[in-house]
């Protein structure tokens, strides 16, 4: 045996595809408790051990290799799956580590030595790791997109009244948020042919002087197109924190809530509110 | 002053100002600040991680509940190894700004804590401390 071959020994044993492909269904089925059923395991396992042993056959263990190709692309397919359908880290990876137990009987058989079984778990360890890194990769880009629906669910413009729109911020005011703030508002009084804009800021944490410049420009974006702008939602809190900070709203209107800036549009408007008389009826 | 476990938080982008406006009102909030303290002092950590990563390219941020024996409180240390700033007394004159700001973020936080210290080289960095105690 020359050295190359030392610790090779672990790759033909897999030719018994049946008995360790069987045993490695058996297991991931056990494992994932039936939320995955046979034939489906049986068809995404099966497809992985053809390319791995095509691979192995092949020459050399670098899962880098180009003969690793087929096996990589259906690994990273398995992983992303996995963290979409909402399997934890360890059950994906587990998927993987499940194939050592499954050979063991075959390496067993074969009376495979101990150094060639150290590198068949190696092996098969770079494997769980392979699986695991693109795992991570696919739950962060959900993360990413995630955002960016937020990003776009969080800027609705709404039509509270004839002629009032509102726009109700909620969370953090960054220079993208606030981009997309302004064009949808400028836009909607546009087509709505609004006259007054109400910026609720409510759902914002906390007023620093980024939001406020953000803010401030909004509202002269607003007002440059000859629409009435009013900042609601001041709470005692941020009120405070704003003056200690030394922000100036200058002629910008302002009011506690919602409810208040609505009514003053629409008096702006012209609009009286008189409650009706007790008793009176309703027509 | 006696410090508790000290949290480090990098400061390197925009969304990591985010992360640091939440572990501040989390700390604020087991300090038992009032609404109005944890805002301010949210507020105060939000401008100077911001200073952090627009003047100071980056660092980070040292955050723990310190008890002084009759209150507690939050202290939050800002360290970047930028430029530095090279005239302290113009950078605390309110309204001065260096970029496109308001000129507020630095004498404005010194107001919304109870203790601010600022140590500033050129060419080293700068590092700024502040303290919010509870009532």
């Amino acid at each position: 045996m020359d050295v190359g071959d030392v610790g090779d020994g672990w790759i033909e044993p897999l030719s018994e595809r049946d008995e360790v492909l069987t045993r490695w269904v058996e297991r991931v089925a056990g494992d994932l408790r039936a939320r995955l059923s046979v034939p489906e395991l049986q068809r995404e396992l099966g497809e992985i051990y053809t390319a791995l042993t095509v691979a192995l056959t092949a020459g050399g263990t670098d899962l880098r290799a180009e003969q690793f190709g087929e096996l990589r692309a259906l690994l990273a397919d398995l992983s992303s799956g996995r963290a979409r359908q909402g399997f934890t880290p360890r059950e994906t990876a587990g998927t993987v580590f499940a194939l050592k137990e499954a050979a063991t009987a075959v390496m067993e058989k074969r009376n495979v030595g101990y150094r060639d079984y150290v590198r068949f778990s190696e092996f098969i360890d770079e494997l769980g790791l392979f699986t695991f890194e693109t795992y991570v990769r696919t739950r962060d880009q959900v993360i990413v997109e995630q955002s960016n629906q937020l990003l776009e669910l969080s800027t609705p413009v709404i039509k509270l009244w004839e002629g009032v729109l509102a726009v109700p911020l909620v969370g953090t005011l960054d220079s993208a948020r606030t981009q997309m703030v302004m064009e949808s508002l400028l836009e909607a009084l546009v087509s709505t042919g609004s006259r007054h804009a109400i910026i609720d800021i409510t759902g914002v944490g906390a007023v620093d002087t980024q939001v406020a410049q953000h803010l401030l420009k909004t509202v002269m974006a607003a007002q440059l197109m000859g629409a009435d702008c009013i900042i609601s939602g001041i709470r005692p809190q941020i009120a405070q924190t704003v003056v200690s900070l030394g922000i100036e709203f200058g002629e910008i209107v302002t009011k506690a809530t919602l409810a208040e800036a609505l009514a003053l549009a629409l008096r702006r408007d012209g609009f009286r509110f008189v409650r009706r008389a007790a008793g009176a009826e309703i027509r | 002053m006696t410090g508790m476990d000290s949290q480090r938080h990098p400061i390197v982008t925009e969304s990591d100002v985010v992360r640091v406006r939440q572990v501040v009102r989390t700390l604020a909030v087991a300090a038992k600040l009032s609404l109005v303290d944890q805002t301010k002092m949210v507020t105060a950590a939000s401008e100077l991680a911001r200073n952090t990563l627009v003047y100071g390219g980056g660092g980070e941020m040292m955050i723990d509940l310190v008890d002084s024996g009759r209150r507690r409180g939050v202290r939050a240390v800002f360290i970047d190894t930028g430029p530095g700033i090279p005239d302290l007394d113009l950078a605390l004159t309110e309204g001065w700004t260096s970029g496109s700001g308001l000129g507020l973020g630095l004498t404005g936080s010194r107001r919304l804590v109870d203790e601010f210290a600022i140590d500033s080289s050129p060419g080293v960095g700068t590092t700024v401390r502040v303290v919010k105690w509870s009532r």
